[in-house]
């Protein structure tokens, strides 16, 4: 049997030579903590602390303001400075707790002790987890516990890991899974335990033997949980991807994951839900690999969530060259950085430093009409058509076209060989159309 | 940091390959077939490949500079005209008439319909048709030292068996670039080895033919296979029909585009008037490229079935 895989897909330089072989080093934070309210998809959460108010570590200070919400936690222990506006990754300016770290990391009351997951009903799992913050790292953020609440639970059949991890340059849930694995099994286990009927499956791409090897050899006598091998390919990785490699099921943009019974989590997720449920401590960190050719030695961290990212860059021994381009996450849907005055937020994977911006020294030129859009976009959708349609601001256009399944990927503008930017026109376009479907409805 | 960072949407990376390197691609794969054919008909064929070229990247130059526009010639979508045009030219034409059809190809079909990508005929076959309605005789004078200039297919046609083997190497009678098939294949498995083109247009294209010269024409091995090997068959599927301006982007449409060129080639020849088809199956397959796309729109990803 050939390796799972999908249709369509790129291979982009990957770069993760330069931190796979790093092995995390935890990272202590010495400036002020930000605690954006808002490091997930849905409602901001509420500020549950005011102006000098004292914290600690493991104490919730933004609690859910609705269903699809995440409490945030602090991870450092000081005084609260202020709750203002403050900058984000994607440049926005968000609603923030501002803590001055006082070194001394007290923790709050029983954090830390070891618990028996078998000991607990399905719902206080759930409600542990969403206590402890937990939304998905990987990047979108979307908040576990509502994916652990699907309808009927007796639906899902799949359980799956995603250690596909992609995205170009990025090691960190490599390193998690040579490094931390029993914690990773450890956490699936608990998943499993939430649906009785599913299988476990981890999937992992095939430029990481030594994970594969590792984790294989640690399931070997688990009868409910299987390691699967993906072929390298960007975006193996993306949910629907993984879940169509996996599984052979298919979800479109109208489904959640839950629909093809399946429920998907990546390596960090699982880990931070293993670290909530047995080892009582909330979400407080996440690893972040600091990379590229700016850097002068590539590293992977255990940050505190909040840390200032002009800290990470210190600690990788600053910049060798002077960067031009810094994205916060990978080089395919990463987001680039005005600055580096802005907090390590819950799904902040990677910090990468560029010296060359390949978009500023690619001129667009005309479409060829090529078609090698078309062939690498994994929703099977034809870019260059929803391309002339969002020039044209022709939203029904674009909606015919499917333009609302396409996943911004970036295939698309990385193959073009016109550098045409495909993607950007894409997301605006998007955002448009959901714009209008909300005000219709 | 003294400097400004760049910012930008994801992605943040793109690929090495460009439409210059696409464009240079195409022009190394029809080195073979141009070596070929200067080596068999002599250093006047080399002349009509420069002067084709020349005035293909010339008109460009001067149209652009003219109207204004940005200037794309670097682009080497010019060079690829002027080389496909000149290979679609016997080796003893007056180098006059190559070089009004390039500028025809770069003026009339490429730059008044808004210049690279948005042509909907091949220039350089739109330029060939052009020069065989204006210049009958002088272009289908293939008569060379040795030669009596009719072409296998014509021979074929007029109902003489042919030499197969002689045809595959390129021993015949023909335009500069058309007769070595060889050559051809190992310019087309170049461009299909860099993936530059894939193989749907040229496979579909010649099996239907294939299979409409075994229908409609003769059940003789002898004849699909001079079928397949004359009249720049391989010349048009790996290098004309696969232009991309002019084909199907959608892949069921590249199978459809396909079929469609193999039975208006077929047609063409067996039932026509001509010998030959392949110029103009093309062209006007061109044409229907459009509403091709629109048919054959592949279903996205997780909506096979449903009703969105």
């Amino acid at each position: 049997m050939g390796l799972a895989t999908f249709k369509g897909g790129v291979h982009p330089y990957e770069g993760k030579e330069l931190s796979e072989n790093k092995p995390t080093q935890i990272l202590m934070p010495k400036g002020d903590m930000v605690y954006p309210m808002s490091q997930h998809i849905g409602a901001p959460a509420t500020p549950l602390v005011k102006k000098g108010d004292k914290v600690l570590a493991g104490q919730k200070i933004g609690e859910a303001s609705g269903f699809i919400s995440a409490n945030v936690i602090c991870s450092v222990s000081g005084t609260v400075k202020a709750v203002e506006p403050r900058r984000v990754a994607s440049g926005a300016m968000v609603n923030s707790v501002v803590v001055e770290n006082d070194g001394e990391y007290q923790r709050v009351d029983g954090m830390g002790t070891d618990r028996d997951p078998l000991k607990l009903s399905k719902q206080e799992i759930r409600d542990i987890v969403k206590e402890a913050g937990i939304v998905g790292l990987g990047g979108a953020g979307f908040p576990t516990h509502v994916k652990l609440t699907p309808k009927d639970e007796n639906a899902i059949e799949y359980v799956l890991v995603n250690a596909a991890e992609c995205e170009p340059y990025l090691t960190s849930d490599y390193r998690m899974m040579l490094e931390e694995p029993e914690k990773l099994i450890g956490g699936l286990k608990v998943m499993l335990q939430l649906f009785e009927k599913a299988k476990g499956v981890i999937g992992i791409e095939n430029n990481k033997p030594e994970a594969i090897k590792k984790i294989q050899e640690m399931v070997k006598d688990e009868p409910r949980i299987e390691v699967c091998e993906l072929q390298t390919k960007y975006p193996q990785g993306g949910e629907r991807s993984l879940i169509n490699a996996i599984t052979g099921r298919k979800v479109n943009s109208s489904m959640l994951p839950a629909d093809a019974g399946c429920i998907v989590d990546n390596v960090d997720t699982v880990i931070a839900i293993y670290m909530a449920v047995c080892k009582t401590t909330p979400l407080m960190r996440r690893i972040v690999t600091v990379t590229g050719d700016a850097i002068a030695n590539p590293q992977n961290y255990n940050v505190k969530i909040g840390t200032n990212f002009q800290e990470l860059i210190e600690a990788a021994g600053g910049f060798k060259s002077e960067p031009e381009k810094l994205i916060a996450g990978g080089p395919m849907m990463g987001m680039a950085l005005f600055g580096l005055d802005i907090p390590v937020t819950k799904t902040n994977s990677a910090l990468l430093c560029m010296t060359k911006d390949e978009v500023a020294a690619n001129e667009p030129t005309p479409c060829i009409r090529c078609g090698k859009c078309v062939s690498v976009c994994p929703s099977h959708i034809v870019p260059v058509m929803m391309m002339k349609a969002a020039l044209k601001g022709d939203c029904e256009k674009f909606e015919k076209l499917n333009g609302m399944e396409c996943v911004e990927c970036g295939s698309c503008a990385f193959i073009c060989p016109a550098k045409r930017p495909l993607t950007q026109a894409f997301k605006e376009m998007r955002k448009t159309v959901a714009a209008n479907r909300r005000k219709k409805a | 940091m003294s400097k400004l960072l760049n910012v930008s949407a994801s992605p943040h990376v793109r690929s090495k390959e460009t439409t210059q390197s696409i464009m240079a691609d195409v022009c190394i794969a029809m080195l073979p077939a141009t070596a070929f054919g200067v080596f068999q008909f002599g250093f006047h064929a080399l002349l009509v490949l420069i002067v084709t070229v020349a005035a293909c990247v010339l008109s460009e130059y001067v149209f652009q500079k003219m109207m204004k526009l940005p200037l794309t010639v670097s682009d080497m979508s010019a060079v690829v005209t002027g080389m496909i045009l000149a290979l679609n030219m016997p080796a003893n034409i007056p180098l006059w008439i190559p070089a009004l059809g390039g500028i025809f190809a770069i003026i009339v079909v490429k730059q008044l319909y808004g210049g690279i990508g948005q042509n909907f005929m091949n220039p350089a076959l739109a330029g060939r048709c052009f020069l065989l309605i204006s210049f009958a005789g002088k272009m289908s004078d293939f008569a060379m030292d040795g030669w009596s200039g009719a072409t296998p297919l014509a021979q074929l046609k007029a109902g003489a068996s042919v030499d197969v083997a002689a045809m595959f190497i390129g021993k015949i009678p023909g335009t500069i670039g058309e007769v070595s098939v060889i050559a051809l294949l190992v310019g087309g498995i170049y461009l299909a080895v860099k993936k530059v083109i894939s193989l749907r247009i040229p496979v579909t294209y010649i099996l239907t033919v294939a299979v409409f010269a075994f229908i409609f024409g003769k059940q003789d091995m002898n004849y699909v296979l001079a079928h397949i090997c004359g009249g720049g068959l391989v010349f048009g599927a790996f290098f004309m029909a696969t232009d991309y301006v002019t084909s199907p982007i959608t892949p069921k449409g590249q199978i459809v585009f396909g079929v469609l060129l193999g039975v208006l080639t077929g047609l063409f020849r067996i039932f026509g008037g001509s010998a030959e088809g392949v110029s103009y199956a093309i062209i006007i397959s061109n044409l229907l490229v459009p509403l091709i796309e629109r048919f054959t729109l592949p279903t996205a990803f997780g909506k096979e079935g449903k009703k969105s």
